[in-house]
């Protein structure tokens, strides 16, 4: 197979790996939390970012693998982390007039997003520099 | 929680794996067609994730006012293809990229307008759905609804 095969069949696994691991995730932390905020999905966008910071870090002080970036990058974190459920849920909430859990969600899944990816990165690079 | 790898729920998962799977693919095509400059502006994730926001829209008032879709739709299309599609990882590490090049300014720009942009296309593909599906009375073969409206 090419190179670009194998990537395609990489991103494809770890796509749906990711997209399971995020339905599970997800429901599992929104029963426990029993929340009309969607704790859920702020927890499989937070986990997505901090691993795709680490590879981010890893890639940049080690040169990284292209399998390891298609199959734990483009796929797993990609497939994990979802801007279309953030959006949804986003607006529901303001729909059903609760103002103040929709901005929270706005600015907590923004921010912690950059803060988990931030902070993934710079464990990397200390790690692997 | 036993039940979630149960039988009745096996099906649920592998069309979310499928699901997965081709909305990464569709991701990864679309980042092939607009490569991301380093440092620059990363239309391919800002794409992805405005047009996954137009379409859960669509989706979601589609399953709302028409029932009888088979049960495994919205965990494919929804859970799986979209929720594949779109990114929030991606589009964290495109804007601390553009920032890290020495461009604040469109990071700023990048992050905010993102989210902007994606919430609008939530809210325009539940509103262009709704009117849609909306009865037109006086059309031919609205009758049925016109009466339930009159």
């Amino acid at each position: 197979m090419t190179a670009s095969g194998w990537t395609v069949l990489w991103v494809a696994l770890g796509g749906a790996t990711g997209a399971v691991l995020r339905y599970v995730l997800d429901q599992r932390v929104q029963r426990a939390t029993g929340s009309a905020f969607p704790w859920g999905t702020l927890t499989v966008n937070l986990v997505g970012s901090a691993l795709l910071g680490l590879l981010t870090g890893w890639s940049l002080a080690t040169g990284g693998t292209d399998t390891a970036r298609a199959l734990l990058g483009t796929g797993l974190a990609g497939a994990l982390t979802t801007f279309s459920t953030f959006g949804y849920e986003t607006v529901r909430l303001v729909t059903e007039r609760a103002h103040a859990y929709a901005a929270a969600n706005v600015v907590l899944t923004v921010l912690a997003g950059f803060g988990a990816a931030g902070g993934g990165l710079a464990l990397a690079l200390g790690v692997w520099s | 929680m036993d039940g979630m790898v149960g039988t009745h729920h096996r099906d649920v998962l592998l069309v979310i794996a499928a699901g997965g799977a081709l909305g990464s693919l569709a991701r990864y095509g679309l980042t092939l067609a607009l490569p991301y400059p380093t440092g620059g502006f990363a239309g391919a994730t800002l794409t992805a994730n405005v047009v996954g926001c137009l379409l859960i829209g669509i989706l979601t008032e589609l399953l709302t006012r028409r029932a009888g879709a088979h049960r495994l739709v919205r965990p494919f299309l929804g859970i799986g293809v979209l929720g594949g599609f779109t990114t929030l990882s991606t589009y964290v590490l495109n804007t601390l990229d553009t920032a890290a090049a020495g461009r604040p300014v469109l990071a700023v720009v990048y992050a905010v307008g993102s989210v902007a942009a994606s919430l609008a296309a939530v809210v325009a593909g539940t509103l262009v759905t709704r009117a849609v599906l909306r009865p037109r009375p006086g059309r031919d073969g609205g009758g049925e609804r016109d009466a339930e409206e009159l």
